[in-house]
């Protein structure tokens, strides 16, 4: 059994989720929500770095997701860039803007720190919301299909796969930063930044690699999204979506890359079963947040966790 | 001999107070130098002067000969200075054995691509960091709870435990700020021991400590404060019979415990 | 000069508002360390209660009470049912209640009122009145005087009340005001109850300029609480000027700069502030012990 604890044991758990997932799928619905689902799991793992191991929040998370996700717009329709080569260069670009905000950012703690990635996060939305010529404004633009070598990458199954891949690859990447110097000094700096401090470690710079490494997951998994979607809209960048990343990660669990998958499952289809209350939807994810934050605080997979090693001993 | 510190008419203030004031002295290579004064000496303050967490606002702090006034803790650890908490600054999310670990960050080299790949020159240094740890918790007598998680240990293994992740970074001048607070007689008998086998191994001790009987018995040189300032220098014979410090700070209870330890 | 003045009239009125959202936010965080994003709720309550109310036959002034009366219960409910069971949560986790409780009474709003933008009658008429070349709203002059009224109020409160100094000993020391005998729950239940009925005010009071829908809280809030930040977190002093100078700052920023990227000026302002002094303009700086 002890190979299912640690890192192989989350990887396997995954890959045995996504191999077997499809068997039960009666229609391509279920793909499309599946996908979706990898596609948060994959912005919830990166932000779970952050919050989870490094104990930073962010609250504007959702504005390098946007950044991925009208890099794969904008790129080719305005730029002539190929799509493959705009996500990297969203992906870049977050980086970039991570790096450069990261710095003063992450001198802030506690409640100045959210509201300074808050108030980040809303400027980019805004921008794509205002410079309309490039980004089509409120209603936002079209994304044209994806062609790899003159295939057309279509559907909600080979993007169930594609998609799956990316999360499989970005929670092995996670797992091994976890259990190398760095994932030590980021969980050190959570625990106590005195000690790590006296201890060698530069924190500023450890935050600010852990923040620039969380943007790039967000923009990845944005790219996916908007080429998945073949549209995005300026809410892919907004406060609210911030605020549901964040919330995958807590109600998952913090710094569990397990937890990543199921927070973002969570949330990702409990709307989509709640459909039929579509007036009721914001009533509905308020109150689930609330519920969840209160009675499952430490998180899904933690609380499972303790409760079956528990039950062992 | 070059001192392995020299502390020059250092001072601090905290909103108007000065928690210390015009303190200076050296230690020197191989020694047990302890720090103590009554409750709001200025002893700990001290120590967050020496190791960067508090920068001075007057005077100078060298490290081996070399000016290191100001700077921050991370780089003052690469120059080989190390220290405990007080008040336990332990990674309670983590495992013994992690904790130490951490204490070997500045020997760890490898690129941030390597450890998202895990490449072997990852694998080998993990497994380098974690032999050392082993090795260093073998040292305070806490191998068999290596992987138990630190926030279940109970507090003197935790006290042994920042110890052993101090001297991971294989220091110069190693700082321990009252490493025998709330152990008992035979935990404090332990403690004394590791201390003396730090120093031994070429570890200069800097210590800040209550337990008189403890610091008398052990040190080479003894710095009292008073109010953040230097009431005397000297060893323990002549710390003991300076009328100054049984008046300010050992009186009479602390005399008699003192002179018990001669025997 | 008269741009100036027109921008400078208007920016202390939306900021007057802004300043009541961070007194809101400065009661219930120095009551409880809670930052409570549900506080532009309250403003929108204010509004929506008062409009439907109105539109219902009630009186102009009965509506305002009775929306200020359901805030407040809002307030309290929210207190007793999301906030005290998870007192000793974490910061993020408090964080995410509060957006939730914000996100709920927006989809509660939705479902009972409506989706559409509404209005309510000035209280003293229309009819601009000029100063300088300025034209300037009588509406305008209401928002200013009721904030001035509720601010002394406050002062009053906290400062010669019993009761208020119970509040003040309780920000200041949570352990030690519970040691002297100081109800905390009581206490708690209170900044909510206070903070809910000011928010209900500044919506009452703002509506008839700038129009309510069941969705205004989210950016109040945010603009609210980059205020009281502005301000230094906690001092209600600093919140009111973190206000002022938030609308004030929007406004030159709209009339000068560029008014598409108006609600962007708060945000550019806090980054510049936190930047440079992480713990805003009238703050309490500590240094960490060890």
């Amino acid at each position: 059994m002890a190979f299912l604890k640690g890192k192989y044991g989350v990887l396997l758990a995954i890959a045995i989720i996504v191999l077997i997932l499809p068997v039960a799928f009666p229609s391509n619905y279920y793909f499309r929500i599946a996908t979706l689902v990898w596609i948060s799991a994959l912005a919830v793992i990166g932000l779970n770095l952050l919050m989870g191991y490094a104990g930073q929040v962010s609250l504007g998370h959702a504005g390098f997701f946007g950044m991925g996700a009208y890099a794969v717009a904008v790129g080719p329709t305005h730029l002539g860039i190929p799509p493959v080569a705009s996500a990297l260069l969203g992906a870049a670009s977050a980086g970039l803007l991570a790096f450069v905000v990261g710095r003063p950012i992450l001198k802030l703690r506690g409640h100045y720190l959210a509201v300074a990635t808050l108030g980040m996060g809303i400027l980019v939305a805004m921008v794509l919301n205002n410079e309309a010529q490039w980004t089509g404004g409120p209603d936002g633009m079209p994304v044209s299909r994806l062609v790899l070598f003159g295939f057309k990458v279509k559907g909600p199954v080979m993007w169930y796969w594609i998609t799956a891949g990316f999360l499989f690859v970005g929670a092995w990447l996670a797992l091994n930063l976890v259990d190398s110097p760095l994932g030590r000094a980021l969980r050190a700096l959570h625990d106590s930044e005195t000690a790590a401090r006296v201890g060698g470690i530069d924190v500023a710079r450890h935050k600010l690699i852990v923040f620039v490494i969380s943007a790039v997951y967000a923009a990845v998994a944005g790219s996916l999204l908007a080429f998945f979607d073949g549209l995005v809209t300026p809410n892919t960048a907004g406060f609210l979506h911030s605020i549901q990343l964040v919330t995958m990660v807590v109600l998952g669990g913090m710094g569990s890359i397990l937890g990543s998958l199921v927070g973002a499952a969570v949330l990702v289809t409990l709307p989509q079963a709640l459909t039929v209350f579509h007036d009721y939807e914001h009533l509905m994810l308020g109150l689930m947040m609330m519920l969840f934050m209160i009675f499952l605080r430490r998180g899904i997979v933690p609380t499972l966790r303790d409760r079956i090693a528990g039950r062992v001993q | 001999m070059n001192a392995v510190l020299e502390v020059k008419d250092i001072g601090i203030d905290f909103g108007g107070v000065r928690a210390v004031d015009e303190v200076s002295f050296e230690i020197r290579p191989g020694q047990i130098f302890s720090i103590i004064g009554p409750n709001g000496a200025g002893k700990t303050t001290m120590f967050n002067l020496i190791s960067g967490v508090y920068t001075p606002s007057r005077g100078a702090v060298k490290l081996a000969g070399e000016d290191v006034t100001g700077l921050p803790p991370h780089r003052l650890a690469r120059l080989g200075l190390s220290r405990t908490f007080q008040n336990l600054q332990v990674y309670f999310r983590m495992t013994a054995v992690e904790n130490v670990m951490v204490g070997r960050h500045i020997h760890e080299h490898v690129g941030i691509t390597a450890q998202l790949f895990n490449l072997p020159s990852v694998r080998a240094q993990n497994r380098a960091s974690r032999q050392k740890a082993m090795e260093l918790l073998d040292f305070v007598g806490l191998a068999d709870k290596a992987d138990e998680p630190a926030g279940s240990l109970p507090y003197g293994a935790l006290k042994r435990l920042e110890i052993a992740r101090s001297l991971a970074l294989g220091p110069k001048l190693l700082l321990l700020d009252e490493p025998a607070a709330g152990c008992n007689a035979v935990e404090t008998e332990e403690i004394d021991g590791l201390i003396q086998e730090i120093a031994k191994s070429g570890v200069t001790v800097a210590l800040v400590e209550h337990d008189m009987r403890l610091v008398m018995k052990i040190s080479d040189r003894i710095l009292v404060l008073d109010y953040g300032r230097k009431l005397i220098e000297g060893t323990a014979t002549e710390v003991r019979n300076d009328p100054e410090v049984i008046a300010a700070y050992l009186g009479a209870h602390g005399q008699t415990e003192a002179a018990r330890a001669d025997h | 000069m008269a741009d100036f003045l027109q921008f400078a009239f208007s920016g202390l009125t939306v900021g007057a508002i802004y300043a009541l959202v961070a007194l809101g936010f400065t009661i219930i965080y120095n009551a409880s360390d809670v930052v409570n994003f549900a506080q532009g709720e309250f403003v929108m309550i204010g509004g929506m209660v008062t409009v439907f109310a109105y539109a219902a036959g009630l009186p102009l002034p009965v509506a305002a009470l009775l929306a200020v009366i359901v805030a407040v219960f809002v307030g309290l409910a929210l207190e007793w049912l999301a906030i005290e069971p998870a007192r000793d949560a974490p910061p993020v986790t408090l964080i995410i209640i509060t957006i939730g409780a914000s996100i709920f009474l927006r989809g509660l709003a939705q479902v009972v009122f409506d989706k559409q933008f509404h209005s309510l009658p000035a209280f003293s008429g229309d009819e601009p009145i000029r100063i300088g070349g300025a034209a300037l709203l009588p509406q305008s002059f209401w928002v200013l005087g009721s904030a001035i009224v509720i601010f002394l109020a406050l002062y009053a409160f906290f400062n010669h009340t019993l009761t208020g100094k119970a509040v003040l000993a309780t920000a200041a020391n949570r352990f030690a005001a519970r040691l002297v005998g100081i109800n905390t729950t009581f206490v708690m239940a209170l900044s909510f109850a206070v903070s809910a009925a000011i928010g209900a005010i500044a919506g009452v009071l703002v509506t008839p300029i700038t129009l309510t829908s069941y969705d205004v809280g989210t950016l109040l809030a945010l603009k609210g609480f980059a205020s009281a930040m502005l301000g230094g977190m906690g001092n209600p002093i600093g919140a009111v000027i973190g206000g002022l100078l938030v609308g004030l700052l929007e406004a030159f920023g709209a009339g000068y700069i560029n008014s598409e990227y108006k609600d962007a000026i708060a945000f550019l302002v806090i980054l510049g502030v936190l930047f440079v002094m992480p713990q805003g303009l009238f703050g309490r700086s500590h240094t960490e012990r060890v």
